[in-house]
């Protein structure tokens, strides 16, 4: 039993069946890469996982509890988190505060009315947040505002932003997509390093072969709203079917 | 102090100080002299000033921090108002549980309207908002008669039952509103040299009520509610994704600032035991969205310093007329002196609202974070780095 | 069945001017992508041009009549307008008499370039910023533009009265045998909104321009690609849909003496008829406009106010929240359009 279980999970637009039959399981503190060429249904399949879309058929477990129907908070509260393809965070605060937000969420739950205390008083909210903000290397910029970062710096604030919640799967929708060579290697070795050192399951959706395969130890190949295969990576290299749903799609 | 950094602190004690001392501040011509009609340290314009600078603070507590913008505060503010006559017409004259009351009854008004409005953002909300708000002023125009008075507004009359006061005062007159005794109108006058000073228990009540609402305010904001509210105007999709729920936030603060419209209504009715149907209509909750934007939304003074811009102006034009514009401009040749007064004509007297609605639009264009805002570029100005200051205003826009 | 075909035509009045109003809203909105509460104020200012060209014609000068006295017993000063002098006591008069229809000419390009100036010297810069902004920047025009109103031509209504020929009432009820009275001027707005909002479409349906507007309507980015300038087309488009407003106005004058507050009155409902048609989409508006007029005339009937008290006045707000909560890309939004 993977720690997420997919099960025969469907999905339809109007007249376009975006996904079909989907079953997936993704065992706990693996690195899973789900990959596809363009349409293959990615990014419908991992909005049905966080809450955003709620799919027409099948079951999606987490950690034995099902998620469908449920809200994207309640999911959160499970223990996933999600890193956006462009950086979401919150603009308009400040570094330290951006930082300070999912860790409030973690100790307080969803909503928690404490309109008195001042936040700057909370000793251990402000010391998990300047901790986690040391080990993503940007304490420095504490009292930045967030929207002022580059998209790097971006990047790392908001996977750190997740991992101060301690979840237990991380969901990345292509961390890397429109960054430069430097940054992705960057971001890599940041990913490398947090599924080496913390008890954490990743589940990575990419079109970066080279961050595929520095990272996942098992891969879903996905094509035209289904599963092709779901292997190893060194066998997924080979597999002549791989090629043929890549190829045909770029040729 | 109280529990404040320092910087809030003195924010709190400026304001204190202010309002405190506002019958000298904003009387500083002395009786007689041609200015002493741009003294502003009547007791009825005082508490205006308060009062608005209560209704205000609130709004912002929604507008400022979370960006719903509501069109129809207003409502809130007159069922305030009907709350507290209602307990002056029924109860007694004390004020204390008419504000109490006031405060109640708006806040439960604010949940409902709240809970429905708030399943919506953006510019649908504040078409909810506006819809729900002309909806309550029709009625208590039309079909809420028996509670609201209609048109006539509701009043006190000698035949009120006050069960636990008097329906008539020994000498036949309807009796006013207290404290455990002290009355609201009761004024002391002050004779210093030329000037005359008024102090009223009135404003005074009041002027204590906004210290206690701003210093709650500075608490929300600072709180870690105030900085989920926050996030929710910088961005509801991180937050639903980080395991918070933005709805109750928010329907939190839409009930908090319909209690502070409901609080700033129930002392407009103690000060003078009336309300009217008018206090709900859209131009009036359009009129606490000028006074928060024109001072500066999302920052604490802010909604304050707009309210009392917006009432003391307002009183000071209204008395400007030709004469005074003759007398100001008479060093100036005749033919330019006459000129002049009919260029300036029209943004007097009756004019003020051309004179707001110009000022306004000048802010929103170039002054989104209104007059703190203009202060800090001043203030950056003056220091000569505007570049500077221009980033650190934008670190700190909780000022 | 009588009372009731009189209460549709008694909503068919307000329905039109709600209509116009939020057709016009809505053109702003689709294609601009601007929330305008000043569009209140361009209906209002509409019907002052009516307003103005009718004291433009009743300008006139005194002459004494030596034939007549007047009740002190000196001798009469007769006011005669320039019209009458000039043309003759018949044509002047009637010209004086048909100032309301006449000032449509006289508004249409006023409007239009009211449009112009308005789009290009404001609207155009609040693009980009958020719609609270200009929500509240439109807002502020509006009261400006109120106040201006009301410092030249005083808080009080003004009447306007229809052209003689056009002020009485008919037995409209004649033509399929019942008996119905009618005001003709009513009937008249009634017709006249629809040949406006008639020739709206037809624009947008059948012209070049108007086939542009309605790419750059669904999809701005793309057209802007084609290398076609949108911009320029959607100046234009806030210019017609400011002559809407406007002799939407000009004509409502006979039916209501004109003031500086209407357009304010006004906004709110038109703004709660675009959302109950569908933000967006201007077939939806129009509906909207109708329907809601003539519900609101529906409840305003006896038996209705019995059976709710009060709902002839909250009919029209009741409506929207209910559509907003249940359906909120109104009746005929295209689904995903600000729906949240």
């Amino acid at each position: 039993m993977g720690i997420l279980e997919v099960k025969n999970v469907g999905k339809r637009f109007g007249g376009l069946q975006a996904l079909s039959d989907v079953n997936l399981s993704v065992k706990e503190n693996s690195v899973h890469a789900i990959i596809g060429p363009n349409g293959a249904g990615k990014s419908t399949l991992l909005n049905c996982l966080v809450g955003k879309l709620i799919p027409d058929s099948g079951s999606v477990m987490f950690d034995g509890q099902s998620v469908l129907g449920r809200a994207p908070y309640e999911i959160n509260q499970m223990g996933i988190s999600r890193v956006f393809q462009t950086p979401e965070i919150f603009g308009d605060l400040t570094v330290l505060e951006n930082m300070m937000i999912p860790c409030l969420a973690k100790r307080d739950g969803a909503f928690e009315l404490n309109a008195i205390g001042s936040v700057m008083s909370q000793r251990d909210i402000l010391d998990k947040a300047e901790a986690m903000l040391e080990e993503m290397n940007m304490l420095e910029k504490r009292h930045m505002h967030a929207a002022a970062m580059s998209r790097g710096d971006k990047r790392r604030l908001e996977i750190g932003m997740c991992l101060s919640q301690e979840p237990r799967l991380l969901l990345l929708d292509e961390p890397t997509a429109g960054m430069a060579r430097a940054d992705t290697n960057n971001t890599i070795d940041l990913l490398k390093q947090i599924s080496d050192e913390r008890d954490i399951t990743i589940a990575i959706i990419e079109h970066d072969m080279h961050v595929v395969f520095s990272l996942a130890n098992r891969i879903t190949v996905l094509a035209q709203g289904t599963p092709l295969v779901e292997d190893d990576p060194q066998n997924i290299r080979g597999n002549p079917k791989v090629r043929e749903a890549y190829l045909g799609e770029s040729a | 102090m109280f529990g404040l950094e320092k910087r809030d602190t003195t924010l709190l004690l400026i304001v204190a100080i202010l309002t405190l001392f506002a019958p000298f501040i904003l009387n500083p011509f002395p009786t007689g002299s041609g200015l002493a009609q741009f003294n502003a340290g009547y007791p009825d314009l005082m508490q205006r000033f308060v009062i608005f600078g209560i209704f205000a603070i609130g709004f912002n507590i929604l507008f400022g921090l979370t960006g719903y913008l509501s069109f129809g505060h207003a409502a809130f503010l007159g069922v305030g108002s009907y709350s507290a006559v209602w307990m002056f017409k029924l109860l007694s004259m004390n004020v204390l549980p008419a504000i109490l009351l006031s405060v109640i009854i708006s806040g439960l008004f604010a949940l409902v309207i709240g809970y429905i409005s708030l399943r919506r953002s953006g510019i649908y909300f504040s078409i909810l908002t506006l819809a729900f708000a002309q909806m309550s002023f029709s009625l208590a125009y039309s079909v809420l008669t028996p509670i609201t008075n209609g048109e006539t507004g509701l009043q006190l009359t000698l035949d009120d039952p006050r069960i636990l006061g008097a329906s008539a005062t020994a000498d036949g007159s309807i009796p006013v509103t207290n404290l455990f005794g002290l009355e609201m109108r009761s004024t002391y006058q002050m004779a210093v040299g030329a000037w005359d000073f008024q102090f009223n228990i009135g404003y005074y009540l009041c002027a204590l009520i906004l210290l206690a609402a701003f210093y709650l305010s500075i608490r929300i904001f600072r709180s870690p509610f105030g900085m989920m509210l926050r996030a929710v105007k910088s961005n509801q999709q991180r937050m639903n994704y980080t395991g918070l729920n933005s709805k109750p936030y928010t329907l939190a603060a839409f009930v908090i600032s319909g209690m502070y419209a409901g609080l700033a209504g129930g002392l407009m009715a103690s000060m003078d035991p009336l309300a009217g149907a008018e206090r709900m209509q859209w131009t009036a909750s359009g009129e606490v969205v000028l006074m928060t934007i024109l001072g500066g939304a999302g920052t604490l003074i802010g909604p304050v310093l707009g309210a009392g811009f917006i009432k003391y102006f307002e009183n000071i034009f209204s008395k400007i007329n030709d004469n005074v514009l003759h007398g100001w401009f008479s060093f100036l040749p005749d033919g330019l002196e006459d000129f002049v007064v009919f260029i300036v004509h029209p943004f007097i007297g009756k004019g003020w609202h051309l004179t707001l609605g110009i000022l306004f639009m000048l802010v929103v264009i170039y002054l989104p974070g209104g007059l703190v805002e203009g202060g800090q570029r001043i203030h950056g100005w003056i220091r000569g780095n505007k570049r500077g200051d221009a980033s650190q205003s934008k670190t700190n826009p909780a000022e | 069945m009588d009372a009731f075909l009189l209460q549709i035509l008694n909503g068919l009045d307000k329905g039109s001017a709600y209509a116009l109003i939020a057709l016009g809203l809505t053109l702003i909105f689709g294609t601009l992508g601007v929330v305008n509460f000043a569009h209140g104020a361009l209906f209002m200012i509409g019907a002052f041009c009516a307003v103005t060209l009718q004291k433009i014609f009743n300008i006139s000068f005194e002459t004494i009549d030596a034939t007549q006295t007047d009740f002190l017993g000196n001798p009469l000063k007769v006011k005669t307008t320039y019209l009458e002098h000039w043309l003759g006591a018949d044509l002047g008069g009637l010209i004086i008499n048909w100032s309301v229809p006449l000032a449509i000419l006289f508004a249409i390009p006023i409007m239009i370039c009211f449009g112009f100036i308005m789009e290009r010297g404001l609207i155009k810069h609040f693009y980009k910023r958020p719609h609270a902004d200009q929500i509240l920047v439109t807002f502020g025009l509006a009261i400006v533009l109120q106040e201006v109103v009301k410092y030249f031509y005083g808080a009080n209504p003004i009447p306007t009265p229809a052209p003689d020929a056009l002020n009485g009432v008919a037995n409209i009820g004649a033509l399929i045998g019942m008996d119905i009275i009618y005001p003709v001027w009513r009937i008249v707005y009634f017709f006249f909104a629809c040949l406006i909002i008639a020739g709206v479409f037809a624009f947008l349906q059948f012209t070049t321009f108007g086939m542009v507007v309605r790419a750059g309507m669904a999809d701005r980015e793309t057209v802007g690609l084609l290398g076609i300038n949108i911009d320029r087309r959607f100046t234009i488009m806030f210019g017609i849909a400011a002559a809407v407003a406007g002799l939407a106005g000009v004509m409502y004058t006979p039916i209501n003496s004109p003031n500086y507050h209407m357009g304010m009155d006004f906004l709110v409902l038109s703004f709660v008829v675009v959302v109950v048609g569908g933000m967006g989409s201007l077939p939806g508006a129009v509906l909207a406009g109708f329907v809601l007029g003539i519900l609101e005339s529906f409840a305003s009937m006896e038996w209705a106010i019995n059976l709710i008290p009060g709902i002839n006045q909250i009919i029209i707000y009741l409506v929207a929240i209910i559509i907003l909560l249940v359906r909120p890309r109104g009746l005929m939004g295209r689904k995903g359009v600000m729906e949240d």
